[in-house]
């Protein structure tokens, strides 16, 4: 599909930049986990894990490989069904949940603005101001393989914005970026977060990451929460900060902290 | 001043660099030909293949018989090619159709399509029929098999993403998965546009009156060596359009796909 992208460079402004002055949106909806336990043959994935979520808030979950952090993302998606417990998202019928992935999952036969606007119907416009607000307006036509991975990765982000998610679950979506890539994504997330106002669960093995985004962070050991720690520093928030440098200390002491022989 | 003379001399070797064996073993064969060291009841000198091939070009007697050659190669390929696909894509997508109906057509498949020449032609005759009939199975099972294949291949992650974007049904086969299965289809397509040919000559050799087939076993009946490699070259000539043909076919569907471009 041949789009023209010149009109949207001038009739548009970034929202980006709007962020400031614009009220923010609030289409985030609670989220409650109740007592989920899931596993898999005889190993114990979840156990009986309880967790909430208020409107809006942004709640990053770490801990080592294999704890079971995807797996409760994938159960909250419903991608995956929990044995024992149940998920509720929002009030009414019907919430709009997107997920991000590790990988950007685009399908590579598509342009990016059919990507971007996949399983959505005459979204053209929307399409590409969302687009532009991530820096891509003049990549709409390209294929997906021309693209690096953290470009790929904001058109996963834009694919998921624009179905305007109430909750948004990030599964290490920015696990194989470099650093620099990494840091900017962070930020195009929270200012994202922050102009729509969607409820958002990140799973993420890197501290800093979560303690930049979050304002809960929750650590999953062996399938159960063993710490809530409320993230409250003002954003946007500077990792060389004593506030910021105390919490990783205490988040990374936990984390290796030798584990209890079961 | 150098630099585009250089560019078009790397681009002018590109196109020249496949021709040059065809072109040297030409030249071989021609002088071989002429100093007498091979007789012309073996093969004849390229000049007098190229003579009869005007001769039969100007009389019109050869358009008929391509004519009729590429009719039977076009039909027998939709026929089977177009029965492979709907079938690899019912057995790809469907468990029941594959439970059903994949260890059957696994049997077929290793009958040689020649082998059934004889009961063909019980059951057909000599007529068109027995002809597409051995087209159509030679060409049916490479786009059968990789159509299967292809829809079993296709990337999970992309379609576990897609349902959960709320694509199902219909939409998620039109844009997620047949798309996915595409570059393994052509691959069979490709193959099965090569196969054809080669089903074709021993098709027409069966009986026919018509076709490049016919045109060559008729000539060999009269020792007619010329013509033979006359034939002989045309199906070369032939099997490398189809070739040019399908990898056009791999160029446009898969122009997404870097190693296609």
């Amino acid at each position: 599909m041949q789009v023209n992208t010149l009109p949207f460079e001038f009739d548009i402004p970034p929202p980006a930049l709007r962020v400031a002055e614009a009220p923010l949106k609030r289409q985030g909806v609670p989220l409650t986990l109740d007592r989920i336990s899931k596993s898999y043959g005889q190993r114990a994935v979840l156990q009986d894990l309880h967790l909430e979520l208020r409107a809006g808030e942004f709640v990053a979950v770490v801990g080592r490989s294999g704890c079971g952090k995807s797996t409760l993302l994938r159960a909250i998606a419903g991608l995956e069904q929990a044995d024992a417990g149940q998920v509720r998202v929002g009030h009414g019928a019907a919430p709009s949940v997107r997920i991000m992935f590790q990988e950007a999952r685009l399908l590579p036969w598509k342009s990016v603005v059919d990507n971007v606007t996949l399983g959505l119907k005459r979204s053209l416009n929307a399409a590409m101001a969302t687009l532009h607000a991530l820096g891509l307006a003049d990549r709409a036509d390209d294929w997906p393989a021309e693209l690096s991975g953290g470009q790929r990765q904001r058109v996963a982000l834009a694919r998921a914005l624009l179905h305007q998610p109430q909750l948004l679950l990030l599964d290490e979506p920015l696990g194989a970026l470099d650093a620099l890539t990494r840091i900017e994504m962070q930020q195009l997330i929270e200012t994202q977060w922050r102009a729509h106002g969607f409820t958002a669960v990140l799973v993420t093995h890197d501290v800093q990451e979560a303690l930049t985004l979050a304002d809960r962070v929750i650590l999953i050991e062996e399938g159960r929460i063993t710490l809530d720690l409320p993230v409250d520093l003002p954003r946007p928030r500077a990792r060389g900060s004593a506030g910021f440098a105390a919490l990783e200390r205490q988040l990374l002491d936990r984390l290796l902290q030798p584990r209890p022989s079961v | 001043m150098g630099a585009p003379w250089r560019v078009t001399r790397t681009a002018a070797l590109r196109v020249a660099t496949p021709w040059l064996v065809p072109v040297l073993l030409l030249a071989a064969w021609q002088v071989a030909a002429q100093a007498g060291w091979l007789s012309s009841r073996v093969l004849p000198e390229p000049w007098a293949v190229l003579k009869a091939f005007w001769t039969l070009a100007a009389s019109g007697e050869l358009w008929g018989h391509l004519r009729t050659s590429l009719w039977r190669a076009s039909c027998g390929f939709g026929l089977g090619a177009g029965l492979g696909l709907a079938l690899g894509l019912l057995t790809g997508s469907f468990r029941q159709a594959e439970t059903l109906l994949d260890t059957t057509l696994q049997m077929i498949r290793n009958i040689p399509a020649l082998a059934l020449i004889p009961l063909v032609i019980l059951w057909f005759g000599i007529d068109e029929w027995a002809k597409l009939f051995l087209l159509a199975v030679g060409v049916y099972f490479p786009v059968y098999l990789n159509t299967f294949h292809g829809i079993r291949s296709a990337d999970q992650g992309l379609i576990e993403m897609a349902r959960s974007y709320g694509l199902s049904g219909w939409p998620l086969y039109r844009d997620v998965i047949l798309p996915a299965a595409l570059p393994s289809i052509l691959v069979g397509v490709r193959f099965s546009l090569g196969l054809v040919w080669v089903l074709l000559i021993v098709a027409e050799t069966i009986s026919a009156q018509a076709g490049i087939g016919y045109m060559t076993m008729n000539a060999r009946e009269f020792l007619q060596t010329d013509v033979v490699l006359v034939g002989i070259l045309l199906y070369a000539l032939l099997g490398k359009l189809a070739d040019l043909f399908s990898r056009a076919l791999e160029r446009h569907f898969l122009r997404w796909n870097p190693a296609y471009r």
